[in-house]
Formats: structure tokens, sequence, C-alpha cells
């Protein structure tokens, strides 16, 4: 199965993930700072900065585009819960 | 002043010329969203704002008050004369008379902040109503005067803004600056004493987003205030600043900052026989060692929950140490963090500990009560059976130590594969 590699910058962790894995997957586990609100695209409480590699994130849901429009998240914005890394090398923090 | 005289008013009260109350008042009510108590109720401000070329309707009431609210407005305004409503926050106790209205007054637009959408949606299920979202400096005109929208999210919902009237300098500020506090005299400077009920509504309300409170008075401390206008309770006429002052002074820490520069943990413990307190003891040893970090020891058996809630929200990091009875942490940990909704905690950094005889379920119950209350928990708690070993002991040293590096920023760099993290 395809890797790839997702560094949370905060905690200084990189985790080597599936092709697939959303960063909600991993981000709780090592105890970056990240936090949840209703981890389904919503309420927009997770909202991520992607450091680098944001081409490598599968691109975002209408549903996750819309929250993010109408919470006026910068560029390289992603919402935790949904963002999945498809491969390469992603570097995150909390927004 | 006669009150009951006033109560029986159904007409509309003018603030400045041209801008009526049309609210009503709710003096039966005794606790509001249930975690609020209102001794002598509390009021549903609304306003009519009449310009040249149209008239604003800004807030509504609570859906049970509605014939009041519409028997003031009529006092005021024709329905096809309002090209505009404002919904400043969309909770129902504004927005219940909004269907009505709208259907009153079709031709109206209805103006709320983007982020207002998809509650508008959640409140009206199978309502489709056409909106136009605001911005931070947007405006509508009403002919001969303007109204301009602040975006101020999170006073106390992610919705809230408040509306700015220029030429009259009257803030329609939403919740923000509001109290649960029902006097039909209706003004600060008639009213009774709602001193407490100005600051009691702040600290359950405002006090969990006060960072965002304190990026809103960046956008109001500016404005040339005349009139405050809130959702609920007195209207502030009388010094306006004055409560823009109280909203910065209680935005500011309660506690003055010892520590400086260095970050700070507080350990929290309960031990029925010294094994849970000798594992804080170490924790906070190990932290200590670390340098740069100012940690607290406290056992929560000797404490009270308020003051706990005060130390909370200033510190940087916390590791909460229970013993495992019967299958659960002890109630006052609990207690304690099932009181911290009034604070903002999101963020901070999270750790449990705990000794147990037979199960040990306490230390990873609570680091998932941390992560639901939006800490981040970076560093597996320690359990030890019964009375710790030196080795147990170790391992708490150890975890304070590390809790010490993530508070400092100077925590070692790792890389794992996901399968170990299951």
């Amino acid at each position: 199965m395809p890797k790839a590699k997702v560094t949370f910058e905060d905690v200084g962790v990189t985790v080597t993930v599936p092709a697939g894995t959303r960063l909600i997957e991993v981000s709780e586990k090592v105890g970056a700072g990240i936090t949840y609100g209703c981890r389904e695209g919503e309420c927009c409480t997770c909202l991520t900065k992607v450091v680098s590699g944001h081409e490598h994130l599968a691109s975002p849901s209408v549903l996750e585009d819309q929250v993010l429009k109408d919470n006026f998240a910068p560029r390289h914005h992603r919402l935790a819960c949904q963002a999945q890394v498809l491969g390469g090398e992603v570097v995150v923090k909390p927004a | 002043m006669n009150m009951v005289k006033a109560t029986a008013a159904e007409g509309a009260i003018e603030l400045v010329p041209d801008v009526h109350w049309v609210g009503a008042l709710d003096p039966g009510l005794r606790s509001f969203d249930i975690i609020l108590k209102t001794a002598n109720g509390t009021t549903y401000n609304s306003y009519v704002v009449r310009g040249s070329a149209g008239v604003a309707v800004i807030d509504t009431v609570k859906e049970s008050f509605s014939d009041t609210f519409f028997r003031r407005l009529e006092s005021v305004a024709d329905y096809g004369e309002i090209t505009t409503i404002v919904l400043n926050h969309l909770e129902p106790d504004h927005s219940g008379a909004l269907p009505e209205l709208l259907r009153r007054a079709p031709q109206a637009k209805l103006y709320i902040s983007s982020r207002g959408g998809p509650m508008l949606k959640g409140l009206l299920h199978g309502e489709q109503l056409a909106y136009q979202p605001t911005r931070t400096g947007m405006e509508v005109d009403l002919g001969d005067r303007k109204l301009r929208f602040l975006q101020t999210p999170f006073l106390h919902w992610p919705d809230t803004q408040c509306t700015w009237l220029e030429d009259a300098g009257v803030l329609f500020s939403g919740d923000a600056f509001g109290c649960h506090f029902c006097d039909p005299r209706l003004f600060n400077d008639n009213v009774g004493d709602f001193r407490f009920s100005f600051d009691y509504y702040y600290a359950h309300l405002m006090r969990p987003f006060r960072s965002r409170v304190l990026d809103a008075l960046e956008l109001i401390e500016p404005l040339p205030l005349k009139v405050i206008a809130p959702a609920h309770g007195p209207i502030l006429r009388d010094a306006p600043d004055r409560y823009v002052a109280r909203y910065r002074e209680l935005s500011a820490s309660r506690l003055k900052n010892e520590a400086a520069e260095e970050k700070t943990l507080i350990i929290f413990y309960l031990s029925a026989y010294g094994s849970t307190r000798a594992m804080a003891e170490s924790l906070a040893a190990g932290a200590e060692d670390a340098t740069g970090v100012r940690v607290s020891l406290y056992d929560i058996e000797g404490g009270e929950v308020s003051p706990f809630v005060d130390l909370i929200e200033e510190a940087d990091g916390l590791a909460f140490g229970s013993p495992t009875i019967n299958g659960d942490a002890v109630k006052p940990v609990w207690d304690l963090l099932s009181s911290l909704a009034a604070v903002d905690i999101k963020g901070k950094l999270g750790a449990a500990f705990g000794s147990y005889g037979w199960s040990g379920e306490a230390v990873p119950m609570v680091e998932d009560r941390l992560r639901g209350l939006k800490l981040r928990v970076p560093v597996k708690g320690v359990r030890a059976r019964l009375v710790p070993t030196p080795e147990e002991l170790a391992q708490c040293r150890e975890l304070g130590r590390e809790l010490a590096l993530h508070l400092t920023g100077r925590q070692e760099s790792t890389e794992i594969d996901m399968a170990a993290l299951a």
C-alpha cells in the first residue's frame, strides 16, 4: 500500500501513514495541538495550517470547501477531520 | 416610577430619533439556556431603525413573545416599509419571530454573518430563507443613514456580530454587553442595580471566549459610542464606554502571573493511601528538573472547584492524578473536569496518572476527557498498581520531564509508523 509521511510540527512527530489516511486518525494519537469539535466537517474547530505538501492532500469536498469559505479560512488551511493524505510528505500545525 | 404601568405600555420606545426599541419583557423567566439563573427575568431586545429610503429591523424576539413584538413594531413601521432585517445572533430567543416577520415583510433582505448560514438552516428546517452574508465593514444603505457590520465571532456563538449606526452613535451589539435583567424602565440610567447581572452574564457566556472578546474590543473601542443597544437587558445610553471598559477588565487575566516567562504546569491529584500523591510528587520533580517550567501541586480534596477553575484558565499545562475506584476516576476529579466550560482551555497541554487496584481505567478515561475538552495529550499517562515501585515513580518523573519539554517547545522530534500508534 502506498505510504505518506505527515509531520505534526507543533509536537515534532512524523508519522508514516497509509495513503488515504485522514489527519484526524493520527493527530490525537500523537498529541498534536489540533483539536476537534463535531468531527464531521461542519464546525471548523479542527482548522489546520498545511505548512507544506498541500498538494499531497485530497481536494476538499464541497462541504469542506463551503465550511472553509464560511469561516474565512486562509489559503492552505484544511479541516483535519476531512483532509486525506494521498502520498509524499505533508507538514501541518494547528491554525 | 410606576413599574406596573411601564410594563403595561405596549408601544415602541425611542432610543434616539428614528431608532426604537420594539422588544419584549420576560419577567417570569428564572433560568436561561439551562446554565444561567435569571432572578428577575430577561428582555428580548429588538430595534427599528428608520432611514429616508428604508426601515431596518435589528433582531427579533423569542417566538412566544411574537405578538408583543409585532404590536410594538407596527406602532412605528408598516411591514411594506421594511427593507432590511439584521440578525446579530441566531439563537432562538432572537430569531424566534423571524419566519413570521419575513412572511409579513417578504421584500425585506436578511443580513446575517457568514457563520450564521448553517445555523439558520439548523433552526428553520425545511424553510429556505435567502440571506446576505455580512463581513466587517460591509454597509447597508437606508438612504440618509447606513448600518455597518462588525464581525465579532464567539461573543458568544460563532455567528455573532454587531451592527453600527454611525450617524446616531448606536451600536447594536447582540448578546455582547447584554445581561439577563428585566426592568421596564429599560435604560441603564433608569433601571435598578444590574451590575451583578452584567458581570454574571459575562462570566457565563463571554469568559470562555475572552480572547475573542479582546479581538472584538479592538473593533468596538475606537467607535464614538453614544448608545450600546444589546439584545438582552438594559440599553446602555449613560456612559456606554464604561461597559466597554468593563469588558476589557473582565477579559484580563484574573491572576497575576508570577512565573513571568516560565511556563506553568499544575498537577491536581487525589490520593486515598498516598500512592497517587507519590506519583504526583515524582511528576512534579521531573518537570522541575527540566527547568523553564513553574510547577504547582494541588490536592483536590483540600480545595474548591471555583478557584481551581481560575488556576486552570491561566495554566499552560495540566496533569490530573486519580486513583481508580470501582472502575472509574473519582468524583472530585470529574467535578473539576466538568466545571471547565466557562474558561478557555483549548490547546493546553494535558496528562493523566494514577494508582489502581486491579483494572486502572481512570487514567485513560481522564485522558479521553482531556482530549474531549480540546486539550492536547501528547504523552501517555502513567499507571501504577497499588503502591508505585521505584521504576513507576521514575516513569512519573519522566512524564513530568516530557511535559516540561513540550511546554517549552524542546520536545525531541520523533518518527514513527502509524501501526505503532494503535
